[in-house]
């Protein structure tokens, strides 16, 4: 059986794991929805945008809900920290990502042009809310998020909805909405019919860039701007999930763990130099290896937030002491081993079939086969 | 009291998006079996009118299904939101089913449902076939972990409390998967989505057949739904009573109070059919009883005792008590964690911790309890008992009206005189709302009959909540109901639409594609 210590180290980076599978997979829908009204001009050609992620966002969704599942039953005190601290954020994410099945669905159910613009607008801001608000959450949980535990493990978050909105949050939000804005170009230069391949490819080009200065910026305040945490002392790493068992202080920036570990410098190294590569990619349309580069940007970034902070998961700047960290706030030894049975068993065949369903659904969608499917495409 | 409207307008929520998104579950859970039959027969004959009503009776699964999906992430995300504290005290234990539901299950029907939408002249027919069953599969083993957690919800075996990190930890996770209780809700839960399937497709069916449209379709169609929602019902009554009969091991009490049972009976116990429960005065009035009825459902026997209502407020008045002990240890603990002697006393009554918890209710400083306050909590434990009684007997009749229903279906079926009766025809398409009734009041005597408990004998449901405060959830509610009856609106006007346009919609479509499956593999 494996130490506690490592159960905790391994489902930290199943985590991250599960968080960069959703990005990458449910990512490019977001992006895709996100250009649909710009990449898109006409009816039919809205139809092709839409019947690329048609048949996969399904799937791509699940990898949110694994993720949430995933989160309450390895980490529960993060589920309920964050879950209930971002109760508004969440709510609006929800209500996002409940309108944009039946967006798809229904749209194209009725031939009416308003009916059908309508709908083509809640895709685009379903698309949009979830990336920023992503991104946002992240924001704040760098800067760490003002909640506080009692003796008995109750939390009580006294932050406000607009709180999440500071300068800082937002710049990530606009990281997050570029990064997916990329992915999902990349993704309809790949999958989409000319003409709109070659103009979600100049959006792609146009959103990498953008997503390499907004990074950069980022990182810059990170650096200058935003005072990190730090255990005080020794912490116990196989000890009992209860976050007010350490100390913490603020010290210093989470640029210092850049010092302590230089190797980590490769997750924002990553992340760059894979959105350029998508630029250049893109340009010599090698599509399918833009689509991977984005998709390893995207990575690059998620790996990034994750490292810059470890080993917190939810810093508290309301009460230190009652930081959420990979030592303290995971699930008991049993429940960490029979998830990790699990997620070893399915896993690798959840992912070997979504690979076969891609395989079958390989190849451009185009206007004449949405115009020669019409019950059957969206 | 402030955290007492959290408390309501949480569980306010909670019920309501539960209860709207199982108005789709079941039909996904019958539709899906059936899609996989008449997939199934069509590649077993090559009569092209089966792929028809797959493709046909799938755009109704496609259009339910979205809001299936849609409706079930919130679930997911308001333990977190609005159950915090519940997330964290038993997210050890509960967390771990809905993580593989979603590694097992989600994935499964999520995949394969864009290939069984997109996948028609993409892969060969039993290729296709195997993908629809796995949509069916997926829903079903999906079913299947969400009710290992709700079993467990009822029925928490397989843990116990550990003081260091303050919630329930798992000890036994073959026993939270082999739970009695999960096992009987799991067959009761999924017949009861076969017959909302069946009785779906029979009534639409039956529109088709009155109006003389489709004939040939909707003839098949439902004889395929009478035989499975033959079946399906009486399957739903037999382990229905299997639900019962582990409750009654389980959860006496929720057995009382659907009994309206106040007083202990000499055994065997009476059912009572009729009567007007009096939660006042702890009495049924005008009570129409069955002798011996309740006795041979729950304990299978003549002479086992059914508890009554008072008798398992005395019981929980003893745990209470003991239940202060573990929680004075618990506090003696929490002044210094080193203290073995309280660590001891605590493992020794820490089965009862959660009924002391239970006087929070009455007053902060629990250890201080009068008598009075002790057997108000007692008496706390006693559920709703008029709408529980009403639910369930209802929800009963519901299930033995279906197995008429099908067996009718089924006779007339069978002797091919389906076209010949109008009335039944008129009666099959009328009761089409009723298996939503039926699952709708199924769920409400489950979880209302759990109360006060969210755990039972381990949480209280008032302790559960969030520390949020009552105008921010108000406002999801608020939005919840706008945005959920917005959707119910759209979604029963596509659905109707649908039925009416009819198969006509997947027909063109079938005799282009039949050409191109001469060719297979030639589009890509």
């Amino acid at each position: 059986m494996l130490t506690y210590e490592t159960l905790r180290l391994i489902w930290w980076t199943l985590l991250g794991t599960l968080l960069i599978g959703f990005a990458v997979t449910d990512g490019f829908d977001l992006g895709v929805a996100t250009l649909l009204p710009f990449v898109a001009r006409t009816d039919p050609e809205r139809r092709v945008v839409i019947n690329t992620v048609g048949p996969v966002w399904e799937g791509n969704q699940v990898w949110f809900i694994l993720g949430g599942g995933a989160i309450f039953a390895a980490w529960p005190p993060l589920y309920a920290v964050a879950f209930s601290g971002f109760y508004l954020a969440m709510f609006l994410v929800l209500c996002a990502l409940i309108l944009r099945p039946v967006a798809f669905k229904f749209r194209s159910k009725i031939a009416n042009p308003t009916w059908r613009s309508t709908w083509d607008w809640v895709l685009f801001i379903a698309g949009l809310i979830p990336a920023l608000v992503f991104g946002v959450a992240f924001g704040n949980v760098i800067q760490g998020v003002p909640f506080r535990f009692d003796d008995t493990l109750r939390m009580t978050y006294e932050g406000t909805l607009f709180g999440l909105l500071n300068p800082f949050a937002l710049l990530c939000g606009l990281v997050s909405v570029s990064m997916l804005v990329t992915h999902g170009g990349a993704y309809l230069a790949l999958k989409a019919d000319e003409p709109i391949a070659s103009r979600a490819a100049s959006y792609a080009r146009f959103s990498a860039l953008i997503t390499l200065v907004l990074f950069a910026a980022a990182g810059i305040w990170v650096s200058v701007g935003i005072r990190a945490y730090s255990i005080v002392g020794h912490i116990v790493q196989d000890g009992p999930s209860n976050p007010l068992l350490k100390e913490v202080a603020r010290n210093g920036t989470w640029l210092d763990h850049y010092f302590a570990q230089p190797w980590i410098v490769a997750a924002p190294l990553l992340a760059s130099m894979a959105a350029l590569a998508t630029i250049v990619l893109l340009s010599a349309r090698r599509n399918t290896l833009a689509l991977i580069a984005s998709a390893l940007s995207v990575a690059g970034v998620i790996v990034t937030a994750g490292l810059s902070i470890f080993p917190f998961l939810l810093p508290s700047s309301l009460d230190p002491k009652s930081s959420l960290t990979v030592w303290d706030a995971s699930s008991s030894q049993s429940t960490l081993t029979i998830m990790l049975v699990a997620t070893i068993i399915f896993l690798p065949v959840v992912v070997a079939y979504t690979a076969w369903v891609y395989r079958v659904l390989r190849g451009r969608v185009t206007l004449a086969y949405v115009a020669d499917n019409p019950s059957s495409t969206y | 009291m402030n955290t007492m409207d959290v408390v309501q307008l949480s569980r306010l929520q909670f019920g309501l998006t539960a209860m709207y998104h199982f108005l789709f579950v079941p039909l996904t859970l019958g539709l899906s079996i059936l899609l996989g039959v008449m997939e199934s027969v069509y590649v077993m004959t090559g009569r092209e009118i089966w792929r028809q009503m797959t493709k046909f009776w799938g755009l109704l699964f496609g259009i339910n299904f979205a809001m299936g999906v849609a409706t079930g992430i919130t679930m997911e995300f308001q333990f977190g939101m609005n159950w915090a504290y519940y997330s964290h005290y038993v997210g050890d234990v509960f967390g771990a089913p809905l993580a593989i539901e979603g590694l097992m299950a989600f994935f499964l029907e999520a995949t394969f449902i864009g290939l069984f939408f997109f996948g028609w002249d993409k892969l060969s027919k039993v290729g296709h076939l195997a993908v629809t069953w796995l949509v069916a599969l997926g829903s079903n083993l999906s079913a299947l972990w969400i009710l290992i957690a709700n079993g467990w919800m009822q029925h928490p075996v397989g843990a116990r409390f550990n003081p260091d990190t303050m919630r329930m930890e798992v000890t036994d996770f073959s026993a939270v998967i082999l739970n009695p209780v999960a096992q009987a809700k799991f067959v009761h839960t999924v017949s009861a989505g076969y017959v909302t399937g069946s009785v779906f497709v029979l009534a639409i069916s039956a529109y088709y057949l009155l109006r003389g449209r489709h004939v040939e379709l909707a003839k098949r169609s439902m004889t395929v739904a009478a035989s499975f929602g033959l079946a399906a019902a009486l399957s739903v009554v037999v382990l229905g009573d299997e639900s019962g009969y582990t409750a009654g091991e389980n959860q006496k009490m929720k057995i009382a109070a659907i009994e309206s049972m106040w007083n202990t009976e000499k055994a065997p116990a009476s059912f009572t059919i009729f009567g007007l429960p009096n939660q006042a005065t702890h009495r049924t009035d005008d009570d129409i009883e069955v002798p011996w009825m309740l006795g041979l459902i729950v304990t299978r026997s003549i002479n086992t005792t059914v508890p009554g209502i008072d008798e398992l407020v005395a019981r929980a008045e003893t745990r209470i008590r003991a239940g202060l002990v573990a929680y004075d240890a618990l506090e003696k603990l929490h002044a210094n964690r080193a203290d073995a002697g309280a660590r001891v006393a605590l493992t020794a009554h820490a089965d009862d911790l959660g009924y002391a918890l239970l006087l929070k209710r009455f007053r902060p400083d629990i250890l201080n309890a009068t008598n009075a306050d002790v057997l108000a909590a007692a008496w706390s434990t006693v559920p709703a008992v008029s709408p529980l009684f009403w639910s369930f007997r209802i929800m009963v009749g519901l299930g033995l009206f279906f197995i008429v229903l099908f067996a009718v279906a089924f006779y007339l079926a069978s002797s091919r005189q389906l076209t010949s009766s109008p009335t039944f025809l008129r009666v099959a398409l009328l009761v089409l709302p009723l298996p939503w009734v039926a699952s709708e009041l199924g769920w409400f005597v489950a979880e209302v009959g759990r109360q006060p408990w969210v755990i039972e004998g381990v949480l209280p449901t008032f302790l559960a909540v969030s520390s949020l405060s009552a105008g921010n959830v108000l406002i999801t509610l608020v939005g919840f109901i706008l945005f959920y009856s917005t959707l119910l609106v759209v979604e029963i006007y596509l659905m109707v639409k649908t039925i009416r346009l009819g198969p006509a919609l997947v027909g063109p479509d079938v005799s282009a594609k039949s050409i191109a499956m001469a060719a297979p593999a030639a589009a890509e």
